[in-house]
């Protein structure tokens, strides 16, 4: 019934591709989080969803239907704005009526799915308020109320949580999730915010530069990268990525990074050791990497960021490019890679935090070490 | 204690700029607006005498007289009429035009531009325009089968639509503009959010459009009222206030009684009568249409 789907969608801008050739299916139910950073498509896509703007090719599917042709106001779906577009004039209850207005719905029952859904977000105080009388959560609140009270098959959610302070994002994220699941219905979710996208998902769709990069349930998108890219945007704090050379020696392969050398274990070995002489990014997660005075990476600490629950050793690692570098960083993946020079590592707070400026040896946990190309798509290297 | 002083005296240099600066204004004004408005008030309790010779105190008498009298209750009535067949159709014709090219099309730009144009065209130059179209000869009434005998600016029942025509046209370039700017003000999103929510465009325009326009609509009422209360040029370039004084309207009325019966005493009533219609006009549309105006907070 919700299900969606975009089959080799494009939309073009003059010169600029915005969406480049999306095939997505989300099933019916399903909370698809579709992530990625600022003019990465992914509410161009959305848009493209909900009928506000038109594909320059392929087609959009929503329930059993291609409502490529369908103009907005006849697609069965609702939408909840970045900025809430609320209508200022209207009460809250005149707010939340409107679409039931607009379709000609009867008074009784009108009243009736006004108070359900105001009750639903707990409204019902508020709506004889005007939106100008309300705090930003309320007409958050008022937002989903428009949304949900006719029932559509799919809703489609642009940022709603954006606008909302640190803490009751946190709250309204899980109210979300919870509504959701209540009501049993479609959820197409558009965010930057990798943290959002990783706690209220079934599935994350990752954008970058209008094409898909990865599709998938958030902890196998965290666990297995399909490239650079999605190893960089998905995590907090950032995974490390180190470009370093392949080294192949008496039936080990190991990588020579600044600093030093790890060895990979067997099955990412096999994938790398065609790489012999070249160069690959190891990509290590934070908490996949420890300070131990035996490790095989000598590094300097820089700084040390203490959160209460853990610490954060940002480190650089010996030889590394300096920082300054970064500033010629290249658009291009590689380009930025080769431009890292800092080496995070997580520890819990118990552990003794080092000096600024201590000399210290990183492990790292070589069976969770992610290896991509170098080149320019930097795709993950696996075993077959 | 003596830094107090000091901010004191740096108050009273600062207080002191401050009036040297607003002085120049003040002197303008003073000159060309507060003294012919308190000289008029003077003007109307004396009375000219007959053949220039000097004028006498009369009080109030030449007061009611003068708005007692047959020619200003239908000078008022022309002007009343004139507002209303002028001021309504300018804004909502520049609104119309306004919600046309509020839309991201090719070329919009050249439209824009014909659609403000009648902004930058004098009310003279306006009304030169339409008297040649109105001409029955050579304008385009008779082409259109549209011929009334006597001739339009001379027909006692159209001379004053034709008035008004002329201020429409000329107003709606100024509509459009305050009309484009109000739209642009309102978020796109609200628009998209009603079209999602199943408004047609008619729904959309009246519940939500117009609604979130009203600032711009209600200040476009109160000025264009008040311009059309004060409409002199495109009288006397095409009717002089005829036929039968049917475009007679206050300001023109005021005028001939200056210029033509030299009649200082009785104008500076009429000026005055013309001010405070148009405060009580304006008073009245603060009062009642405001309630319907939605001001964003």
């Amino acid at each position: 019934m919700g299900r969606v789907a975009f089959d080799h969608v494009t939309k073009r801008f003059g010169e600029v591709t915005a969406v480049d050739d999306l095939t997505l299916d989300v099933a019916d139910q399903e909370f698809l989080v579709l992530v990625g950073p600022s003019g990465c498509g992914k509410t161009t896509a959305l848009r493209m969803l909900a009928g506000l703007d038109d594909p320059t090719s392929g087609d959009i599917v929503i329930g059993d239907r291609v409502v490529t042709e369908v103009a907005a106001i006849d697609r069965d779906i609702a939408m909840v704005f970045q900025s809430y577009a609320l209508y200022p004039h209207m009460t809250v209850r005149r707010n939340i009526e409107f679409p039931l207005r607009s379709r000609k719905v009867p008074a009784a029952e009108r009243e009736r799915l006004v108070q359900e859904a105001a009750a639903t977000l707990d409204l019902e105080a508020l709506l004889d308020r005007k939106p100008a009388q309300l705090s930003g959560g309320q007409r958050q609140r008022v937002a989903l109320a428009r949304a949900i009270v006719r029932r559509p098959a799919v809703f489609l959610m642009d940022e709603p949580l954006s606008n909302l302070d640190a803490k009751l994002r946190v709250q309204t994220r899980a109210e979300l999730v919870e509504l959701q699941r209540r009501l049993a219905t479609t959820v197409v979710y558009v965010t930057h915010d990798q943290v959002e996208a990783m706690t209220m998902a079934d599935r994350i769709a990752v954008m970058d530069r209008g094409v898909l990069q990865q599709v998938g349930p958030p902890q196998e998108v965290y666990a297995t990268p399909a490239n650079l890219f999605v190893a960089r945007f998905i995590g907090n704090p950032p995974m490390n990525t180190v470009t370093g050379k392949v080294v192949v020696s008496e039936g080990t392969v190991g990588v020579q990074l600044p600093g030093g050398r790890i060895e990979l274990p067997d099955d990412v070995a096999a994938a790398v050791k065609a790489h012999d002489e070249g160069e690959v990014v190891v990509g290590v997660r934070p908490e996949h990497a420890r300070l131990d005075p035996e490790g095989p990476l000598e590094a300097t600490v820089a700084v040390v960021e203490v959160l209460g629950h853990e610490q954060h050793v940002i480190c650089r690692l010996k030889d590394a490019p300096p920082a300054a570098d970064a500033e010629g960083a290249t658009d291009d993946v590689a380009g930025a890679v080769a431009t890292e020079s800092l080496f995070i590592v997580r520890q819990p707070n118990d552990d003794v935090a080092p000096g600024i400026g201590v000399g210290v040896r990183i492990t790292v946990d070589t069976r969770r070490v992610h290896v991509f190309d170098a080149g320019t798509a930097g795709q993950r290297l696996e075993a077959a | 204690m003596a830094r107090s002083h000091t901010r004191a005296a740096q108050r009273r240099r600062e207080a002191l700029l401050g009036y040297l600066l607003v002085a120049p204004a003040l002197l303008v004004f003073a000159v060309f607006t507060f003294y012919p408005f308190a000289k008029n008030f003077r003007l109307a309790v004396y009375r000219d005498k007959l053949f220039g010779a000097g004028s006498e105190y009369v009080g109030t008498e030449q007061v009611t007289d003068v708005l007692g009298s047959g020619d200003f209750r239908q000078s008022l009535w022309v002007t009343v009429l004139f507002a209303l067949m002028s001021v309504p159709a300018g804004i909502f014709l520049g609104l119309a035009l306004a919600v046309a090219a509020h839309q991201r099309l090719k070329g919009i730009g050249i439209y824009r531009t014909i659609f403000a144009s009648t902004v930058a065209s004098s009310v003279a130059v306006a009304s030169v325009i339409f008297g040649t179209l109105f001409n029955p000869v050579i304008g385009w009434l008779p082409w259109l089968g549209f011929n009334p005998q006597p001739p339009l600016l001379q027909n006692p029942d159209w001379a004053l639509p034709a008035v008004a025509l002329v201020t429409i046209w000329q107003s709606i370039g100024l509509s459009f503009i305050v009309m484009s700017a109000g739209l642009q003000a309102i978020p796109d999103e609200v628009m998209e959010a009603a079209q999602l929510d199943g408004a047609r465009p008619w729904r959309r325009f009246w519940r939500v459009t117009v609604p979130l326009l009203s600032p711009t609509i209600f200040f476009a009422v109160v000025v264009g009222g008040i311009f059309a209360f004060q409409a002199f040029a495109q009288v006397e370039m095409l009717t002089d206030g005829g036929p039968i004084k049917r475009t007679n309207v206050l300001t023109y009325y005021i005028y001939t009684t200056m210029r033509e019966a030299q009649d200082e005493g009785k104008a500076a009533v009429l000026s005055i009568a013309l001010f405070f219609v148009t405060l009580a006009l304006t008073l009245f549309q603060m009062r009642i249409l405001e309630k319907r105006v939605h001001y964003a907070q």
